[in-house]
């Protein structure tokens, strides 16, 4: 059989890590911002599939940037 | 009158009462009259209807407002809102801060209950009559005083206070027979399907009522208010099907409705009492089941057994010049209302026939009914006797005429202009022309105080018709006074300090000038206002960049801030100068243009003047100080322009043609000026004059560099001419040759085509192949006749100077002009359409030459063939067509896209936030980089260091 194809190993696909509970405290401390304020992403989205992460998780999303090298942007799980 | 229900009286009665009601339905129509002045009335009733607001405003404050409209607008998908609206209505709100008088918390919608109407109403309507002989308002009749006054002069009967003081009161009348509200007839269908016939529940049985409202709940607190609204409808649906009462085991009829107002149970008619009855018997509960809040709506209450009458200041009445009044629509309405209303009454008391009752009965209801809507489907509008239909209250508020889109989102403004535009390159570029005209009807208010008095009396002295006049004074108690030719003296007399006096528009007040789409904070910019004769706004051509101007016609809008907070806003955050630099790509948008770019590259090219021309030049550009010019009697048109430039000013740069531009201590040592160095959005010589300088030095450098440019073609003459594009004769042979050596090529490609000797290029087929190579070989062909045309054309023609300097023009522009124009394509391929298998009669079918395909082997100069003039027309629509489609769909988008991001910002920690403080992106562009503080998204650090070492 082929080799299986997994969406997160896709060169397309942005650096997508969870964050730890002490990272994400001091994230939310550094913005000042309830976990509400923050950009949401699916708890059924592909790139985030293989980190099993659970509604109120913070995905770290390392991209590359036409305007700076790296940006990172970070968002919450949420479910539906 | 609906044509039915005419018949209908023909058929049924024979009696000769009902001929007499025919008559008067006839008549009736006849009895409207139209009001002479639409527009008079148009106005009336705004004033009227923002004072009736404003009381709905007053009543705001502990409480929740009840709104007093009888509910054109209202539906029942409201009441989740009511349920809300409920619980803080125990609530007394506290003011926080002193300064805020009312806070509105929150608003209920409702239905208006029999007992509600009567209460808020001051006077019961009973007669259709309007005015006695004497002219005076009937008691009980449609204009009663106490309803309101609508005449100078008169004391309202309510309340006590005169004209424009009283807001007007509500009145009602009772009426006979319940009739059904136009707007109400989906929900009551809905409440007659589902629920009983006999015994009024709702057909759901009684122990599954509770898990519905469960359900209810939980999906509230699932999707919001609007899916709790879903799911009601849901269920009322799932409801029109069951037969059989879960309660009383009564068997259901089908129920119909006919539009608008009827409705049948089995094939009988169910009158409005008994529809009355039906819904008054629903149970509190069952009500909340299908989203209504009981304290505030009862399904009842959608039929009316009381009407109210809107007070008379929402439909005024105007006196005609004639000394006749014309009525407002909503009175005629309500007149015929009344009228059938009382005879209704008097048949059912004489114990008239019930035909007859039933007929009034619906003709009350289609009064009614168009009271509310006079364009409801079913019914024929209700008209003036011009045959004009009446304007009801439906059509007062909807649409882009009704009262939201027209008044309350539509912003009109005092004291603006607008008319075309033209160009003045003598202006400066923060200047703006304004025609006498115009001056002299825009004013600027200016207090009067002991020191300048002297000053503002000679504007009064001189009245409004002449130049600088005054048109008004203040009193400083608000009261507004024109001055005339006749009052000007008394006015004279009059102010003293503390007045106000309105004087005319004067050289160096503010201004806000605008050109719409505006798209971007450029669109609308502050100028000062320089006073010129003519008709039109005059600007410099330097600023239609940012305008998006141009004088084919355009017109722009002038505004007057009239308050200091105003102007002061304007002049610092608006005016010319502090708009220079983008901030979409960080260089200047405004720069010189078409005769300012050649003019500067005349000059700093090649260009040596005498000494006492040089200093006329410098004179005309409005530079007294000769100083900086060299001593000698031969000036370089480079030492020329350096005396603009800053003597600590350094810069290198490209010109278009890449060749280095120097400018060493403020004298522009190497290079000249182009497009790529003066003109907008290029270039980086205007941004660091801007960041060395400031903007108020760049703007009057660019505008002498500007004017610099124009006066320089004014004393050499710059024109076109049609010799621009000859060529010598070797020249002309060289294009021949080239253009029939293309030809020759691509009759070989059709011959190999032919003979299939031709190889396809990759994922092509043979006649694809073939077209590509043929375009490529064309295109070719007109490249090299633009190389030839660039070689021999004379570079020294105006036409080649603009084209060089990038003032107007290209290269190619002059090529299609002098040899040969090219191939015409329509979607990137050559002209296919057009006759069967070929473009045009005059080929043979299928032919594949050049000229077949639309290529256009001579310039505009020798003249086009009438085919290939054929295909230039071609393109020439299909772009045009293109351009007049695609313009408002992109403005569409963009539009949208402005709405969706209107309210982002940046915040202080550089993340973008919305206004609920959500973030969107983390650093700002990603780099957290302020464009309009960069030189084209780049910070040069070299430079900066360099600069400070």
């Amino acid at each position: 059989m082929k080799k299986k194809f997994t969406v997160d190993k896709h060169i397309l696909i942005p650096k997508h890590t969870k964050l730890g509970d002490k990272h994400k405290e001091k994230l939310l401390e550094k913005y000042n911002i309830s976990i509400t304020g923050l950009p949401r992403i699916l708890k059924t989205d592909p790139g985030i599939k293989s980190l099993g992460a659970k509604p109120g998780d913070i995905i770290k999303i390392t991209r590359k940037s036409q305007t700076s090298s790296e940006a990172v942007f970070y968002r919450v799980v949420v479910d539906v | 009158m609906p044509e039915e229900k005419k018949s209908k009286t023909e058929k049924k009665a024979k009696e000769e009462k009902a001929a007499e009601i025919k008559e008067e339905i006839v008549a009736e129509a006849a009895d409207i009259k139209e009001p002479a002045d639409e527009k008079e009335v148009a106005e009336g009733e705004a004033k009227a209807v923002q004072m009736a607001e404003k009381e709905a405003e007053d009543t705001v404050g502990k409480e929740a407002v009840e709104t007093a409209d009888t509910g054109a607008e209202e539906t029942a998908g409201k009441e989740g809102q009511t349920a809300e609206a409920e619980r803080d209505k125990t609530e007394v709100i506290e003011p926080e801060e002193s300064h805020v008088f009312k806070r509105v918390k929150s608003i209920v919608f409702s239905v208006l209950s029999p007992k509600m109407i009567k209460d808020m109403a001051s006077a019961k309507i009973v007669t259709p009559e309007l005015y006695d002989k004497e002219g005076y308002p009937v008691d009980g009749g449609l204009m009663d005083i106490r309803l309101g006054v609508i005449d100078p002069g008169l004391r309202c009967k309510t309340c006590g206070s005169k004209l424009k003081e009283c807001i007007g009161h509500f009145g009602y009348i009772e009426l006979a027979r319940p009739i059904i509200h136009i707007k109400f007839v989906n929900i009551i269908l809905n409440f007659l399907k589902s629920t009983c016939r006999e015994c009024s529940r709702i057909l759901i049985p009684k122990n599954k009522i509770s898990k519905y409202k469960e359900v209810l709940d939980e999906v509230e607190k699932e999707k919001g208010i609007e899916g709790r609204r879903q799911k009601i409808k849901e269920i009322i649906a799932s409801l029109k099907t069951i037969n059989k009462c879960p309660h009383c085991k009564a068997r259901q009829k089908k129920i119909t409705m006919d539009k608008p107002t009827t409705f049948f149970e089995d094939e009988k008619r169910i009158s409005p009492i008994e529809i009355w009855t039906r819904l008054e018997k629903i149970s509190d509960d069952d009500i909340l089941l299908f989203g209504l809040v009981v304290d505030y709506v009862r399904p009842e209450w959608m039929v009316f057994t009381f009407l109210p009458i809107p007070p008379v200041t929402m439909r005024p009445s105007i006196t005609l010049e004639s000394g006749e009044r014309s009525e407002d629509d909503l009175t005629h309405k309500l007149g015929d209302i009344v009228r059938i209303n009382q005879r209704l009454f008097e048949n059912i008391n004489a114990g008239a026939p019930e035909i007859i009752v039933e007929d009034l009965w619906d003709l009350l209801q289609y009064h009614v009914t168009t009271f509310f809507d006079n364009e409801v489907a079913q019914l024929p509008p209700a008209r003036h006797r011009s045959g004009q239909p009446l304007k009801t209250l439906t059509e007062r508020i909807k649409s882009k005429e009704g009262r939201i889109r027209h008044n309350l989102a539509g912003k009109r403004t005092n004291f603006c202009a607008r008319t075309v535009i033209s160009p003045d390159p003598m202006l400066e570029l923060n200047e703006v022309g304004v025609p006498d005209l115009i001056a002299m009807k825009l004013t600027v208010p200016e207090r009067i105080t002991e020191w300048n008095m002297e000053y503002l009396k000679k504007f009064v002295e001189k009245g409004p018709k002449k130049y600088p006049g005054a048109n008004y004074i203040t009193r400083p108690d608000g009261k507004k006074k024109k001055i005339t030719e006749e009052t000007k003296e008394a006015s004279l007399e009059e102010i003293q300090p503390g007045y106000t006096v309105e004087r005319h528009l004067m050289d160096g007040d503010l201004a806000v000038f605008n050109r719409q789409p505006s798209l971007h904070r450029m669109s609308m910019m502050c100028h000062r206002v320089r006073v010129l004769p003519g008709k039109t706004l005059r600007l410099n051509p330097a600023v239609c960049h940012p305008y998006n101007a141009d004088f084919d016609g355009d017109e722009m809008n002038l505004h007057i801030p009239q308050t200091e907070e105003a102007r002061a806003e304007a002049e610092i955050l608006m005016e010319v100068q502090t708009q220079l630099i983008s901030l979409r790509y960080g260089l200047s948008i405004i720069g010189c243009v078409q005769d300012a770019i050649s003019g500067n590259y005349l000059l700093t090219k090649n260009m040596i003047l005498d000494r006492d021309k040089a200093i006329d030049l410098l004179a005309a550009i409005g530079i007294d100080d000769f100083s900086k010019l060299p001593r000698k009697e031969k000036i370089d048109g480079k030492e020329l322009f350096s005396t603009l430039i800053p003597e600590d000013f350094n810069f290198t740069g490209k010109t278009r043609e890449e060749e280095e531009v120097t400018i060493k201590n403020g004298k522009l040592v190497e290079g000249y000026m182009d497009r790529s160095n003066l003109g907008e959005g290029s270039g980086l010589l205007l941004r660091n004059i801007h960041q060395k300088y400031g903007k108020e030095f760049t703007i009057n450098l660019l505008g002498k560099i500007f004017r610099l440019g124009v006066e320089v073609l004014l004393r050499n003459g710059f024109t076109c001419a049609v010799s621009d594009t000859d060529l010598p004769e070797n020249a002309r042979m060289k294009i021949q040759e080239t253009l029939s050596n293309a030809a020759k090529e691509v009759d070989n490609m059709i011959g190999m085509y032919y003979d299939k000797k031709l190889e396809h290029l990759p994922g092509h087929t043979l006649s694809e192949t073939l077209e590509l190579k043929i375009l490529e070989t064309l295109n070719k062909a007109r490249n090299e006749t633009g190389n030839i045309v660039a070689d021999f054309a004379d570079k020294n023609s105006h036409t080649m100077i603009m084209a060089q300097s990038g003032a107007r023009g290209n290269l190619l522009n002059l090529a299609q002009m002098a040899a040969c124009v090219g191939q015409q394509a329509m979607r990137g391929k050559r002209i296919k359409k057009g006759f069967e298998a070929r473009t045009l009669s005059n080929f043979k079918k299928d032919e594949l030459t050049p000229g077949a395909g639309g290529f256009i082997s001579n310039g505009f100069k020798t003249g086009l063939t009438p085919t290939e003039f054929f295909f230039g027309a071609m393109t020439g629509r299909d772009s045009l067509m293109d351009t007049a489609l695609r313009t408002p769909k992109s403005g569409y988008l963009y539009r949208r896209l402005a709405n969706a991001m209107q309210d982002l910002k940046v915040e202080y920690d550089e993340t973008v936030r919305d206004s609920s403080g959500r973030i969107i992106q983390f650093e700002y562009g990603e780099d957290g980089m302020d464009v309009s503080k960069s030189e084209k998204g780049i910070i040069n650090v070299k430079r900066i260091i360099k600069s400070i070492t």
